[in-house]
């Protein structure tokens, strides 16, 4: 089922993932004040989500073109707020995509980290690499969640 | 400095051909729960990168609802539950 050519090796990205989602997670819990209000939950569930997408770009490492954009982006955040925007993107935009699809590739240039510098075939293969990684992170996530909740 | 970083693209002035897009496009095909199973002649180009756009999409709302979840939990979690989370790293 996997297509070849793209190296996807989704378990050891998922172990990694997760065992540093859930070391962040605990820190927040230890350094969490006992009773939270809705202020701090909204807060810390921004937290929560900043600690996702960067274990993951951590996780895969520097290998793949839209990690190292996250982890760039993560580590000038100081300097940049709302990192997980990809707003103040100054980065040349590469034009070869076939016509016609015009709209619907830059949609997802905006949507995958560092697209917009990207030509059409690593904007593809990057997409792919994403999209198996996201949907690896929902699910440990959801695994959490569930634990948490019973 | 980040022009620097962007892989050597397409050096030796090889032209990106339809068929490696084509190929690229199947390949993304097969990773959308929507459209997996549909034959790759009935899925355009444009069709599949649009499935893609709305699946990251989803993706990254759900996300944005676990993280959520997963912090209004945090505030009710006792040490007994931190400890299931962290027998969840030993799997």
């Amino acid at each position: 089922m996997t297509p070849k050519g793209v190296t996807l090796n989704t378990n050891s990205h998922k172990i990694k993932f997760a065992r540093r989602f859930i070391r962040t997670l605990l820190k927040m819990r230890k350094n969490a004040p006992s009773s939270s209000s809705i202020e701090e939950i909204r807060k810390r569930s921004q937290r929560i989500k900043i600690a996702a997408y960067s274990s993951m770009a951590h996780a895969v490492g520097s290998r793949r073109a839209w990690s190292r954009a996250i982890l760039f982006k993560l580590r000038n955040r100081a300097r940049h707020h709302g990192m997980m925007r990809r707003r103040s993107m100054k980065k040349r935009v590469i034009k070869n995509d076939p016509p016609g699809d015009q709209s619907q590739t830059n949609k997802l240039r905006q949507l995958v980290p560092g697209g917009k510098a990207m030509d059409m075939c690593s904007l593809l293969e990057e997409t792919a690499h994403y999209i198996s990684c996201l949907s690896t992170q929902v699910k440990v996530m959801q695994t959490i969640a569930d634990h948490l909740s019973k | 400095m980040s022009s620097r970083r962007s892989r050597s693209r397409q050096s030796g002035g090889s032209r990106i051909t339809d068929d490696q897009i084509n190929d690229l496009v199947s390949k993304l095909q097969q990773l959308l729960p929507e459209i997996r199973d549909r034959r790759s002649d009935k899925a355009s180009a444009a069709n599949v990168l649009q499935e893609t756009c709305n699946y990251i999409r989803n993706l990254h709302r759900e996300v944005d609802d676990l993280s959520e979840r997963l912090s209004e939990l945090l505030a009710t979690t006792d040490t007994a539950q931190a400890a299931i989370i962290r027998s969840l790293l030993m799997q």
